[in-house]
């Protein structure tokens, strides 16, 4: 028969399902397939804070989201064009996110009686059958069905084990519509079910029906093609944000020449670091999952003590019971690296979902004057290179560094191109090993010109001291009420945080003119939308700037000067508005914000709206 | 617990462990006589000065370490035990001593306390029970006895208290121990064997606060009262008490007191035995009331020890193996992945 292949630039996919359907999986699979193709990537998972959440029902949707393109893009996107429908609730929850004309692959058996009532859908109305989706392309394909058909040589499975392989048909189906090569998902399931032959085979058996059921049913007659995308020359993998933020971890110890401390406590979603970090022991990796969030920091905090690169990774709630903690190593002033992977707020909020609400809690939320470093990362891949940063800032500067990241960027994913060890800046670090030739006595709050003072780690003779967290002495380090001292040591503590602003770079545009009509200023992982809406409304003409910001406490030097050069600063958060009171309490601009406190990302489509009105 | 031997030896005395600062406890405080037996003990133990650590968190015992001249932080309420835990996975060669309170230890960091003596980190606890809150002046603490008039409680505190040892054996510690600061060479020895343990170390200091709690102990310490009062446990020793007159045997699973004059020999009567799981239980809830009659006397020395792998040791041995098997992480292997792509 005729078959025709198009070439799409631009394609956006939703898988959505109940939360046991295996969406994640899927969607993963069909990212990693589309990664090993050269294309470009943006990814989201959507999926709800109950590992089971009650089946077929609206809350147990769980949702993965990509887009893929020959061009370049940095956000998952807006609209899907493809939806993938496992049952009525997933249609119901995800169908405004279609595009008018959009495709649906709807799982049959999912729009049952049952599955129907589950989904809120009225008596004896099926969206299937009732014509309501005429605007869009509607594939039914029965996948329950059609996976049990093809796994009618496997006895030894029960009719539920069966079921659970639905998803390979799904992903075998959209394999072949778009063209793609089965096999690194067939390596994937030998690596996961190598040991289990009848699970692997019968796994593989069912994607390979779903790809030929596009093949030999003569209904599908158009497949995709999405060309390599022009992403610069060089050796590319897809990387998701926790993954990476670990790799970034691994490669400042390497590069540090510390050995790597995790003290941590299971939260989502910041639990994939440890998990990452837990793997790979061959780096002399410690990783220490503590009874509780204040024993995740405080053991980091003994690890650091005794000359470890120590690490805590958490979220909000986390955040909050450590705070004790980071005040106590501001006052010991050791290196440690706080990594905050924010979700939805207050209290447990929203904890599967995306915000950047944490941001005024990292700059303020600890009891005194206790300032600290504030990094945050913007993309996926973004957090190798901002976790490299954190550690070089902490041993550099004697002092714990706050690295921001966020749902969005955790679990997503993107293209890397991925650094080689030899081109990773060195991270200098110097332990004071033993008294000067005109010292008498260890000195241990004695600074630098950095205003650091020395590291001296139990087992070192002659440099014995005792540190802690009640106000010490300038330079002996000795406890002192003292009230003059004490003001001189807050003051010395906010200068020497202050003085990392003399090491870290100046401040760059990611694009526009350097002088003009609006600057959208932006941090974290709004980054691919920021520059998405920016670029295309510079591409229709329009003077707009973008700035995105790694550096949060202290900002880079030449911030000011920026800032000053645009008549208007929009500022997009994932909040109720917390970089904006800084930069407006720094600076003295009248900044103008944009916040969407939706548990989601901003998309490039509002936000080009919501510029428009300032250009 | 145990650690490395010196290998050069240093001759030091009690008051090279002693530091410049002025020790800022009350007078007539029981941590003063802590403090003096520790420093006498640490000269012997066979480790260098350099590699001794004391953590501890926040409460008047907490001061310990500025006054040791050793490597010393003085943390946060209740989080020594997890600094520790984090120090000693990082670095198993030191030895780390933990100086905590009653307050510090069982009421707001009593979580770090269990989970330190589950995993069997080779540390000391030194756990300073004065049955009171003395840094802030007078509230009741989680050791108080029932019914006390604290700044807190002025009808009486309506708390069951904890004991102490009854926790540590509940989490399954390797080394459990109660000492007093009254008794200066008791209290050594028991310093002394906290530290040859491989493990967590559980001692019980009884220790006075003059100011807040005076006489909390004072029926286990005072000469009128302590050979009736105290029972003091020696490996191998039936357990004997009164100037030996009275002694504890078994009846069935029940211990009594028995009077030796009433016929009793030392072979009718218990014998220690700090291996026996099961005994060690019982002598550990010999804890009631001292005003209540027919009370047994309150055990001394080491009740339990036994041998567990360390968790430090277990951590190292993992990373060894892997590294045995698989080799040194390669950095650039991990950046690259397993699934690469070339774009021209």
């Amino acid at each position: 028969m005729n078959r025709t292949e198009a070439v799409l630039q631009d394609v956006v996919i939703k898988f959505a399902g109940d939360s046991g359907d295996g969406m994640q999986l899927t969607g993963q699979q069909f990212t990693n397939n589309t990664a090993l193709m050269g294309i470009d990537l943006a990814t989201f998972p959507d999926f709800p804070a109950e590992i089971r959440a009650p089946q077929g029902t609206l809350p147990g949707v769980s949702g993965f989201q990509l887009h893929f393109s020959s061009d370049r893009i940095y956000t998952p996107g807006d609209l899907c064009d493809v939806l993938v429908a496992m049952n009525a609730a997933a249609l119901k929850v995800n169908l405004k996110a279609l595009k008018h004309g959009g495709k649906i692959i709807a799982n049959v058996e999912g729009f049952d009686t049952k599955n129907l009532r589950l989904a809120n859908y009225a008596e004896g109305v099926n969206p299937l059958e009732d014509g309501s989706l005429e605007g869009y392309e509607l594939i039914k394909v029965d996948v329950t069905k059609l996976t049990r058909e093809a796994l009618k040589e496997f006895p030894e499975l029960g009719m539920k084990e069966k079921d659970r392989a639905k998803n390979m048909f799904v992903l075998g189906f959209l394999y072949w519509m778009y063209n793609r090569s089965l096999e690194n998902t067939i390596s994937f399931l030998n690596e996961k079910f190598g040991k289990k032959e009848v699970i692997l085979n019968s796994n593989i058996k069912v994607l390979q029906a779903g790809y030929n059921y596009g093949d030999t049913t003569e209904t599908f007659t158009t497949r995709y093609r999405v060309e390599k995308a022009k992403l610069p020359a060089g050796r590319y993998r897809n990387i998701m944000g926790n993954q990476s933020l670990a790799l970034g971890l691994i490669a400042a110890a390497d590069k540090s020449g510390l050995p790597l401390f995790l003290g941590t406590y299971p939260i989502t979603p910041a639990s994939d670091i440890l998990h990452e970090l837990s793997k790979h022991k061959s780096f002399n990796i410690r990783t220490f999952q503590a009874e509780d969030e204040i024993a995740g920091i405080t053991s980091a905090i003994g690890a650091s003590y005794g000359g470890s690169l120590g690490v805590t990774t958490t979220s909000g709630p986390g955040m909050a019971l450590k705070a004790e903690a980071m005040g106590l190593a501001v006052m010991l002033e050791i290196p440690l690296v706080i990594v905050n992977v924010q979700r939805g707020g207050p209290s447990t909020g929203l904890p599967t979902k995306t915000e950047q609400s944490d941001l005024l809690q990292a700059y303020y939320g600890r009891n005194g004057e206790c300032p600290m470093p504030v990094i945050s990362a913007s993309t996926p891949s973004d957090c190798f290179a901002a976790a490299y940063e954190a550690v070089r800032i902490a041993v550099q500067h004697m002092t714990p560094v706050i690295l921001l990241s966020d749902g969005y960027i955790a679990n997503g994913a993107e293209p890397w191109k991925f650094p080689v060890a030899e081109d990773l800046d060195p991270i200098a670090v110097s332990f004071k090993t033993q008294l000067g030739f005109d010292e008498h006595k260890f000195m241990p709050y004695l600074r630098d010109e950095k205003l650091v003072r020395p590291w001296a780690v139990p087992g070192t003779p002659g440099l014995e001291h005792r540190i802690g967290g009640i106000e010490k002495q300038n330079i002996t380090g000795n406890v002192s009420y003292d009230p003059e001292n004490h003001q001189l040591m807050v003051k010395i503590r906010q200068e020497k945080v202050d003085k990392v602003a003399d090491y870290i770079p100046d401040q760059q545009l990611d694009s526009g003119p350097a002088k003009g009509k609006v600057l959208v200023l932006g941090w974290g992982s709004t980054y691919g939308a920021i520059k998405s809406a920016v670029l295309e409304l510079q591409a229709h003409g329009h003077a707009v700037s973008h700035a995105h910001l790694r550096y949060l406490r202290p900002f880079p030097k030449n911030l000011g000067d920026i800032l000053r050069n645009f008549e208007h600063i929009l500022i997009p958060e994932l909040n109720n508005g917390q970089l904006i009171k800084i930069i407006r309490d720094q600076f003295l601009v009248d900044a103008k914000g944009y916040h969407k406190i939706m548990g989601v990302p901003i998309t490039k489509t509002e936000l080009v709206e919501v510029i428009k009105k300032l250009v | 617990m145990s650690t490395t031997t010196a290998t050069h030896p240093q001759t030091l005395t009690a008051k090279d462990f002693a530091t410049d600062q002025e020790v800022r406890w009350c007078p007539g405080c029981g941590d003063y006589s802590i403090l003096a037996q520790v420093q006498k003990v640490m000269p012997g133990i066979g480790v260098p000065k350099e590699n001794i650590v004391f953590i501890s968190g926040i409460g008047c015992s907490s001061r310990f370490p500025y006054y040791m001249n050793t490597y010393g932080m003085h943390s946060i309420h209740g989080r020594a035990t997890a600094i520790a835990s984090g120090l000693k996975a990082a670095r198993p060669e030191l030895s780390v001593w933990i100086v905590t309170g009653d307050g510090d230890s069982l009421s707001i960091g009593g979580n770090h306390t269990i989970h330190l003596l589950r995993r069997n980190f080779d540390v000391n606890v030194l756990l300073f029970n004065n049955q009171i809150y003395g840094l802030t002046k007078g509230q009741y603490s989680p050791t108080s006895e029932q019914q006390k008039v604290t700044k807190s409680t002025p009808y009486g505190s309506i708390d069951h208290p904890f004991n102490p040892l009854a926790l540590a054996m509940g989490a399954d510690a390797t080394f459990i121990a109660r000492s007093m600061d009254r008794d200066p060479k008791h209290l050594q020895e028991m310093l002394t064997r906290s530290h040859q343990h491989r493990g967590a170390s559980f001692l019980e200091i009884y220790q006075n606060c003059n100011i807040f709690n005076d006489g909390a102990f004072e029926v286990f310490t005072d000469k009128s009262s302590k050979a009736e009062e105290t029972v003091f446990l020696e490996q191998g020793k039936p357990l004997v008490f009164s100037n030996q007159q009275k002694g504890l045997r078994f009846d069935g699973l029940k211990p009594v007191v028995v009077n030796l004059a009433d016929g009793y020999s030392a072979d009718d009567l218990w014998i220690h035995d700090e291996q026996d799981f099961y005994k060690a239980q019982i002598l550990i809830r010999m804890f009631d009331d001292a005003r209540v009659e027919g009370h047994f006397p309150r055990p001394f020395g080491v009740f339990y020890e036994t041998a567990r792998a360390c968790y430090e040791d277990a951590l190292r041995l993992q990373i060894e193996e892997t590294i045995a098997v698989k080799g040194k992480g390669n950095l650039d292997k991990l950046l690259r992945g397993n699934e690469v792509w070339e774009i021209a």
